[in-house]
């Protein structure tokens, strides 16, 4: 009986991390759901959804000879995984600003008090050393309805914080 | 009439190119019916085109009545559509009855001039604009071998978003 695997590998990037990564899951006999990689701050980090018929130990040390070799660190974990259970997000919203501590939570604390259930969240710090630009990209279930994230929105203009939100309407055709 | 089955992808027919309607006829009308109510069948869906039934023929059928806040046309029936116009570029979120379980975020035409023929032959134009534009391109892509996820740009990211609502 085969189980869902949480595969986290994070380090210094370097060009190959993942044709390595997965040729060893494949050439061991592993099955690959949904992944995610980014790459924060030169960082390397990749999330896999890995279907495996052994435990979590084995896949570890199925996987350790690729990681150790490259200087990353991994981490597994045994998830109630299943495909196919998306959740479309309904709104969009972005927020810049010059960056600063505290952005981060106090914008998504306004979001959640508003009913937000937040799907993806991306951030980017950019501008230069002296003037960085804090940009975070956000989307999620507005569950209480779209009014109440536009009041938290005005909050936080108020604040200085610039924030917009675009509802997503997805298409099926 | 009768609800016939959405090929999915990777099915081949979905990446043929259609052949033009030439017989404005009753037999193109009886597969217009059918086509339409596969569409009506679906999960919420606002448009299909012809080969999404295995039918290889430029015919697709709209309708965005289902979002009054956009302008549009109600349910249209286009035969052998062509868009002549476009403007603008902005991004939304498409999915498909051809690609079940997944949508991403695709650049489409803000705004769109088509013409196209009705199921009797009588010529059709359209300024079209917002969710009806995009739809009517989703469609018109099928036509021509194209799904949505040819040209998704982003499933995580409004990567060229223009239109701002504060």
């Amino acid at each position: 009986m085969s189980g869902w695997f949480m595969l986290t590998v994070v380090g210094e990037d370097r060009p190959g991390i993942v044709a390595r990564l997965t040729a060893a899951l494949y050439d061991g006999g592993c099955n690959l759901g949904e992944a995610s990689m980014l790459r924060l701050g030169g960082n390397f980090a990749i999330l896999l959804m890995v279907q495996w018929e052994g435990g979590a130990a084995r896949l570890a040390a199925l996987v350790e000879p690729v990681t150790r070799s490259l200087g990353l660190a991994q981490h597994v974990d045994r998830i109630e995984g299943r495909l196919h259970q998306h959740v479309e997000p309904d709104v969009g919203i972005t927020v810049s600003g010059s960056d600063r501590a505290g952005i981060v939570a106090h914008a998504v604390g306004a979001f959640a008090e508003a009913g937000l259930n937040i799907l993806n969240l991306e951030s980017g710090v950019g501008g230069s050393a002296e003037r960085p630009l804090y940009i975070m990209h956000i989307e999620g279930q507005a569950l209480e309805g779209i009014a109440p994230l536009r009041s938290a929105l005005e909050i936080l203009r108020r604040e200085g914080i610039d924030a917009s939100l675009t509802p997503i309407d997805t298409l099926i055709g | 009439m009768a609800v016939r089955p959405v090929l999915t992808f990777p099915d081949e027919s979905l990446k043929r190119t259609a052949e033009p309607v030439e017989a404005f006829d009753d037999a193109l009308r009886r597969a217009v019916a059918d086509l339409e109510e596969t569409m009506r069948a679906g999960p919420a869906a606002v448009g299909i085109a012809a080969p999404q039934v295995g039918w290889g023929r430029r015919v697709v059928i709209i309708d965005a009545s289902a979002r009054p806040q956009w302008p549009n046309h109600g349910r249209l029936v286009l035969v052998n559509p062509e868009i002549v116009a476009w403007e603008g570029s902005v991004v939304g979120r498409e999915g498909c009855l051809s690609v079940p379980d997944y949508t991403g975020n695709v650049v489409r035409a803000e705004r769109l001039t088509l013409e196209a023929f009705d199921e009797r032959g009588g010529p059709l134009r359209y300024e079209m604009e917002g969710f009806e534009a995009r739809v009517a391109q989703h469609e018109i892509d099928h036509l021509n071998g194209l799904l949505f996820i040819d040209r998704v740009v982003s499933r995580r990211k409004d990567l060229f978003r223009r239109k701002v609502y504060r």
